[in-house]
């Protein structure tokens, strides 16, 4: 305890070095964060790499319905889609995903 | 004298996973130990079978939350030695620099535990204030806090920029500094810490030799063991020498894990200072045909992988050895002869990792 009892004044003089969760807002991501995937059905050429190396599976290419089926939930966050994407259709931003209160996967529709 | 037997977890305060030792006692006195193991297996083995080998890095990266990424550096060090692939000079420095971030997170965390265990609040939460600072440097340079997925076949997935190796380096130094003002002479020299750790759980070098003990238990009854020195990733360049303290108690495994805390420190900088400019990845063709064995060292001792390939997509047998399950017989060689009050602190003294063990 004796070796302790500076830290322990000092942490007690100075401010807290948590923050207050929820009430206090939570620090930004860094920008390199692999944070929430987003498809840009736009760019999209449906080849269906990213459905091929995802690991968990996650993400789904019909070519015959044009759609990317893409299941949050399974997801595991990797960004090994967004690295192989050639034509870079799919990015990942640095927002956490948020906790929800029922599963369900996204789907999005690829124009001709 | 008539004989107790106490049951110690598999739900104990001071464990943060399930593991049960049958404690058999003589009034207080422990006189036997018998450990059962087997609450959180998870099949990863077979799975790795049933997935694709390149699938299986983000399971390894999963068989422990907290060193994720030396798992899946020894797979992947595996498997690029089964296909034949020289991975670049930029991408092993990158490497060590990780590995050696997941070992101050492990370090960190496990000092804290230990401060919990025998009831040091206030320690726990200043080792686990540190350790935040670690978690904030692997998300800025690896996208995540504790499973980076930053490990691939043919080298990483990460690069750094200047200006991130800057900053990184002031976080270090302000992480050593704290370390050194709140951290380490408490744990060195604090009256508390050494009462209930110093002359507990003896295991003289002799018994951690028979008994195969690995990591810092092994180190610090005097055996110079660690997987570093074989040089793989870019340690052989950095240049190594293991912590070795001779006190062969659970004081002795703080002070050399305190050590290693400065020592990893020092490895991350010294990785970031002498890494050559270069590519990070190379393109990996064909599949492993063949068998080997990998072996890195964790931050709780050397774990080893068999592979074995088939020239298919898919493993035929993976085999993981972990450190914990190398460390569990002499744990049981430690407690005999302690009081019942000291159990919790031994057994954590091994960092017991059951998630590792039971994969």
């Amino acid at each position: 305890m004796p070796w302790m009892l500076p830290t322990i004044l000092r942490n007690l003089l100075s401010r807290p070095v948590t923050r207050r969760y929820p009430f206090d807002d939570v620090r930004e991501p860094f920008a390199g964060y692999k944070g929430r995937i987003d498809f840009d059905a736009d760019r999209c050429d449906l080849c269906g790499d990213c459905a091929r190396v995802c690991p968990s599976l996650a993400i789904e290419v019909t070519l015959e319905s044009r759609q990317i089926t893409y299941d949050p939930f399974k997801c595991i966050y990797c960004a090994t889609c967004v690295e192989i994407c050639l034509p870079r259709a799919i990015g990942q931003d640095r927002r956490y995903t948020k906790p929800a209160l029922s599963k369900g996967v996204e789907t999005i529709e690829v124009p001709v | 004298m008539a004989r107790t037997v106490i049951p110690f977890g598999p739900q104990h305060p001071v464990l943060p996973e399930p593991i049960h030792l049958k404690l058999e006692l003589e009034d207080e006195k422990v006189i036997g130990v018998m450990p059962v193991i087997g609450y959180v297996h998870r099949g990863i083995e077979k799975a790795a079978e049933l997935n694709t080998f390149r699938q299986n890095i983000n399971l390894m990266d999963r068989i422990c939350g907290i060193c994720s990424f030396i798992h899946s550096l020894t797979y992947c060090q595996g498997i690029e030695s089964l296909i034949g692939v020289e991975v670049p000079a930029r991408a092993r420095f990158l490497r060590v620099f990780w590995s050696e971030l997941s070992r101050a997170h492990s370090h960190l965390l496990w000092l804290g535990l230990l401060a919990d265990a025998m009831g040091f609040e206030s320690l726990f939460m200043q080792c686990w204030r540190a350790r935040e600072m670690v978690l904030d440097i692997s998300e800025m340079t690896a996208g995540h806090r504790i499973i980076q997925a930053s490990c691939t076949i043919g080298g990483v997935r990460r690069d750094m920029d200047e200006e991130m190796v800057r900053e990184v380096e002031k976080r270090l130094i302000a992480l050593r500094q704290l370390v050194d003002s709140s951290i380490h002479g408490v744990f060195l020299h604090d009256p508390t810490i050494r009462q209930r750790t110093a002359g507990k759980g003896v295991l003289s070098k002799d018994q951690a030799e028979v008994l195969g003990a690995v990591g810092h238990v092994a180190r610090a009854s005097g055996v110079a063991v660690d997987m570093r020195q074989t040089g793989y990733a870019a340690y052989g360049e950095l240049g190594f020498e293991p912590v070795v303290e001779t006190g062969c108690d659970s004081h002795a495994r703080v002070v050399v894990r305190t050590r290693e805390l400065y020592q990893s420190i020092d490895l991350m900088r010294r990785s970031l200072t002498a890494m050559p400019d270069g590519r990070i990845l190379i393109r990996v063709d064909g599949y492993p045909v063949g068998e080997t064995v990998s072996r890195c060292e964790q931050p709780r001792g050397e774990v080893i992988y068999y592979l074995k390939g088939n020239g298919t997509n898919h493993l035929e047998r993976l085999k993981i050895r972990t450190p914990t399950f190398a460390n569990i017989p002499p744990l049981l060689a430690m407690m005999p002869g302690c009081e019942l009050a000291d159990a919790p602190v031994i057994a954590l003294s091994i960092d017991p990792c059951i998630s590792c063990t039971e994969r």
